[in-house]
């Protein structure tokens, strides 16, 4: 310690007196605070974002209903001009087959990454699923317009549909959510604990009957959440359903056909000539808070059912 | 009993012989004018009573063991020290701990100010992924010190360390570079640059191999002429080679909830716990470790 | 044991784990699930090359140059577009990267998990990640509407929509990556006397910075491709200036592609799939750089 220079002009109890008054008082940080606040104000941001979305919602919905009775958006009767809910049977058929193609295919790649991929596989596997979710969905449209109605549909399987049907757009909305059940579940067959495989091993189980009997009725909750989640997104997504489902209310489940959606709706009139206020510009948002009611709900319970899987283990 | 100690790790350090050294320093029975004392300090997390009544003094320029099997509580009053307990979620104490007679747990105390006058070393070596020369001016340069040349605070803390030697040529290069043994030392440098009054160590050997913690003892046998060092450690050999005073804690299931809260059991000078303690469950520890 | 007692042994567990692997149901359950894996990658091949062969006539310096027109069809161009949405990224980033960040770090270095307001934001951030991207456009209406801006189809709304829509996702990403640094090197920080912020400025974000960056870039992947919450301000599809500030009226590359695809004109529709194959592109870019910067920079601690 010979170098000892004159640093250090505070106090250093080290070498000093005992007994001397040592300052520990709570010292003002006015910049410590001021951070504090601002980084919890963008937090709260967060939920000053939702009630927005409400409030932004519900006030031309309080005008549009003053001006339109509630029969007449609550009507199922596509003449009706204001009519809801054959925007919401078209949201169900799209959904319904995105699911179809969705749910078993996702759970499919899930189950091959969680139980048949080794670590290595995996982490390339993994992104090529996700790739699919970095297509954007006006791209997805184009395609189903442009390939799967008339050469998958009309040229190979030879279906008499027309230039937009509820089919098509409901194949690619499928394709789309593929990752969204996929990553879900995948997460949820990992958080399996191992000992039940191998409790499944040790009776003489192979693979498929272990992942089909142990590991899907053990990652069920979050399997349910996965499906829910990306149930949200086929509910939610536009432009695919704007460009291939169609822009005619149709109250119809026949997927054949062509049907206006929730989302189709919205994005068609918001694409007319609107001015703000008048009543087919509210009914935007008659249908939009319509479409985040619904999907609020559906979130929420996905939100519950990952939280009773993250409980279970 | 805790975990299997190392008392083969170090054949040729392991006598008792050690013990007389560090007792021929002579001090009186219990600390006079001590730095700092717990008073009847209970420390809960969530619900689990973790720490029971301890009361301890340590004196100054003084090294103090803490021992006992692991789960007795020994890093629970450490950390309570410089309130490093505040950052678990959870956490709540009560009771008091006197810093020259100041209780650190009243309201109006700073835990910053506290931190900056009881530095703390870790069990596992926590180098900043920064520069050699960064890591220990970290510290001055948080909390504000007045430094007139900062090269010259570096070097007279790795000297401090006894780590210059070393890293002089190498200031600028990684932290993690170093070995383990050196990054630990790097820790206590980075400790002392900052010039604290109390040094707590957690373990502070227990990541490092034979020859690395015998540097590090070397070390803080020569830091105790300026600091006050509080040692966590659960090599008892390590205890009887450094410390002037042992507390020896242990743990007690509780009849009703069976969780197992910490007390001390015995606080003496460290060549009184190891020839001649008071308590029998001191000396069974003791026994059961020295055979 | 015998060294060949052992094999033996292995051999027959081998042998027999083999064969009940190895049964027509598992190879069929294997097989459906190599299909479910590679479905999607079809795909994606499939409408790549579709879309490519579609537009191959149109890679051409117009199609990135010039502006869109309705008297040349087979000259048309995405000027407008690509700038725009260049545009609208840059203000998105602006606005969602340095809120986001703030709201991780409160929520990973200063929030009390327990308080009921601190969950209150978890949950919701979960919900707003799901929230329907073109809700996010009504949002931006109403909050252009407050600010007293009646302008349609301008930078401003596009990126305000675009930020909110991105914010949750980089929210989750910085705090994933905050998460990641250590606790040991936090105490190391506060023990030697630094504050929260001091921490997490001087320690904890420089080595956040690559998963920061890598969420940040994937964000704005997503925000780059997005269409509904744009058509909801009102971005028309054909713009024939450059954009100039935030109140610059601008389209995007996706919002000309929609206006395209409905559209009966074969150049019309070559043009578009030309423009779907520098949207990919972009993303692309995008995603390829937010992979490089992880593999490069990420420190496995
Ligand atoms: N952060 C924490 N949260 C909850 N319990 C803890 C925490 N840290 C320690 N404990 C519990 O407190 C008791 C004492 O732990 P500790 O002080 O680490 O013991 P030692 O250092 O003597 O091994 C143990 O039962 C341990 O499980
Ligand atoms: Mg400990």
């Amino acid at each position: 310690m010979s170098s000892t220079s004159s640093t250090g002009a505070g106090p250093s109890f080290g070498t000093g007196l005992p007994g001397a008054p040592i300052d520990l008082g709570r010292k003002a940080r006015p910049a410590e605070t001021a951070i504090k606040a601002v980084l919890f104000a963008s937090a709260m941001l967060s939920v000053a974002i939702t009630i927005g979305i409400l409030v932004a919602l519900i006030e031309p919905v309080v005008h549009f209903f003053a001006e339109v009775p509630f029969r007449e958006f609550f009507s199922f009767d596509e003449g009706t001009r204001f009519a809801v809910f054959p925007l919401i049977t078209a949201t169900m058929v799209t959904t319904v087959i995105a699911l179809l193609v969705a749910v078993p295919l996702g759970l499919g790649a899930a189950m091959y990454l969680s139980e048949y991929a080794s670590r290595r596989a995996r982490k390339i596997l993994k992104p090529t699923v996700e790739l699919l979710a970095g297509v954007p969905s006006v791209v997805y449209g184009f395609f189903a317009v442009m390939f799967v109605t008339p050469t998958l549909l009309q040229d190979i399987l030879g279906l008499g549909v027309g230039f937009t049907n509820a089919l098509a757009a409901g194949l690619v909305l499928g394709v789309m959510i593929i990752p969204t059940i996929a990553s879900l579940a995948e997460d949820a067959f990992s958080a399996v604990p191992q000992a039940l495989r191998q409790g499944s091993y040790a009776m003489g189980a192979n693979r498929m009957q272990t992942t089909l009997r142990v590991v899907l009725p053990a990652a069920l909750s979050g399997v349910a959440a996965a499906i829910v989640l990306g149930l949200s997104r086929a509910v939610g997504e536009t432009m695919i359903v704007a460009l291939a489902a169609g822009s005619q209310k149709n109250f119809s489940l026949n997927p054949l056909e062509g049907m206006q959606t929730m989302t189709g709706f919205m994005a068609t009139t918001a694409g007319g000539e609107n001015p703000v206020g008048s009543t087919s510009y509210n009914t935007l948002f008659a249908v939009g808070l319509t479409l985040f009611v619904i999907t609020f709900v559906i979130n929420m319970i996905s939100i519950a059912l990952v939280r009773r899987y993250r409980q279970a283990y | 009993m805790a975990s299997a100690t190392s008392s083969d790790t170090f054949p040729q350090m392991g006598s008792l012989g050690d013990v007389h050294m560090s007792a021929e320093r002579r001090l009186p029975d219990s600390p006079v004018n001590p730095v700092m004392e717990t008073r009847d300090l209970n420390v809960f997390y969530g619900d689990f009573h973790a720490v029971h009544d301890v009361n301890l003094a340590y004196g100054r320029h003084e090294i103090t063991a803490m021992i006992g099997p692991s789960g007795c509580g020994k890093s629970t009053v450490l950390r309570c020290l410089n309130r490093m307990n505040d950052l678990v979620a959870g956490a709540h104490v009560e009771g008091g701990v006197l810093y020259h007679g100041q209780d650190i747990y009243e309201k109006n105390v700073d835990p910053i100010a506290v931190r900056t006058q009881i530095g703390m070393v870790f069990q596992k070596p926590n180098p900043f992924p920064k520069s050699i020369y960064d890591n220990i001016a970290y510290g001055p340069r948080v909390t504000g010190m007045k430094v007139d040349n900062m090269d010259d605070l570096v070097e007279e803390a790795l000297r401090g360390a006894a780590l210059w030697d070393e890293v002089k040529d190498k200031l600028k290069q990684s932290a993690y570079g170093l070995s383990g043994g050196q990054q630990q030392r790097l820790c206590i440098a980075r400790t002392i640059a900052t010039k604290p009054d109390v040094i707590l160590m957690d373990e502070p050997c227990s990541a490092l191999d034979p020859i690395a913690t015998a540097r590090v003892e070397d070390l803080m046998l020569e830091l105790r002429n300026e600091y006050t060092i509080i040692v966590v450690t659960h090599n008892m050999q390590q205890a009887a080679r450094v410390s002037d005073r042992t507390a020896f804690f242990t743990a007690r299931p509780d009849e009703t909830t069976g969780n197992r809260t910490g007390l001390l059991v015995e606080y003496d000078l460290t060549s009184t716990i190891f020839s001649n303690p008071n308590d029998k469950r001191t000396e069974d520890y003791i026994s059961g470790r020295f055979g | 044991m015998s060294i060949a007692a052992t094999t033996a042994r292995e051999t027959v567990q081998l042998a027999t784990g083999r064969s009940r692997e190895r049964s027509p149901g598992s190879l069929v359950f294997l097989g459906l699930l190599w299909f479910s894996l590679f479905f999607g990658v079809m795909v994606l091949v499939v409408l790549i090359a579709d879309t490519a062969i579609a537009g191959a006539g149109r890679f051409d310096a117009d199609l990135v140059t010039r502006y869109d027109s309705t008297l040349t069809p087979e000259r048309t161009g995405f000027r407008a577009g690509i700038l725009g949405s260049l545009w609208l990224m840059l203000f998105t980033a602006l606005m969602a990267v340095p809120l986001g960040i703030a709201a991780a770090v409160y929520l990973e270095e200063f929030a009390d998990s327990r308080r009921w307001y601190n969950r209150i934001i978890e949950v919701n951030l979960q919900n707003l990640a799901a929230v329907p991207s073109i809700v996010y456009g009504l949002l931006a209406v109403a909050v252009m509407a407050l600010i007293g801006i009646e302008r349609k189809g301008i930078v401003l709304g596009g990126a305000i929509a675009l930020a909110l829509l991105i914010l949750p996702v980089i929210i989750i990403t910085t705090r994933e990556a905050v998460r990641a640094v250590p606790e040991e090197i936090r105490q190391g920080s506060l023990a030697l006397g630094a504050t929260t912020w001091q921490t997490t400025w001087r320690q904890v974000l420089p080595s956040a910075v690559p998963g920061i960056a890598t969420g940040t870039i994937l964000g704005l992947s997503r925000a780059i491709g997005e269409a509904a919450p744009l058509l909801m301000l009102g971005l028309a599809s054909s713009v024939r200036f450059d954009p100039e500030g935030m109140m610059s009226p601008i389209t995007a590359l996706p919002i000309q592609i929609y206006g395209l695809s409905s559209s009966s004109q074969d150049a019309f529709q070559e043009a578009a799939s030309a423009a779907i194959i520098v949207l990919l592109v972009m993303i692309l870019g995008l995603n390829g750089l937010a992979i490089f910067i992880r593999n490069k920079f990420q420190r496995s601690w």
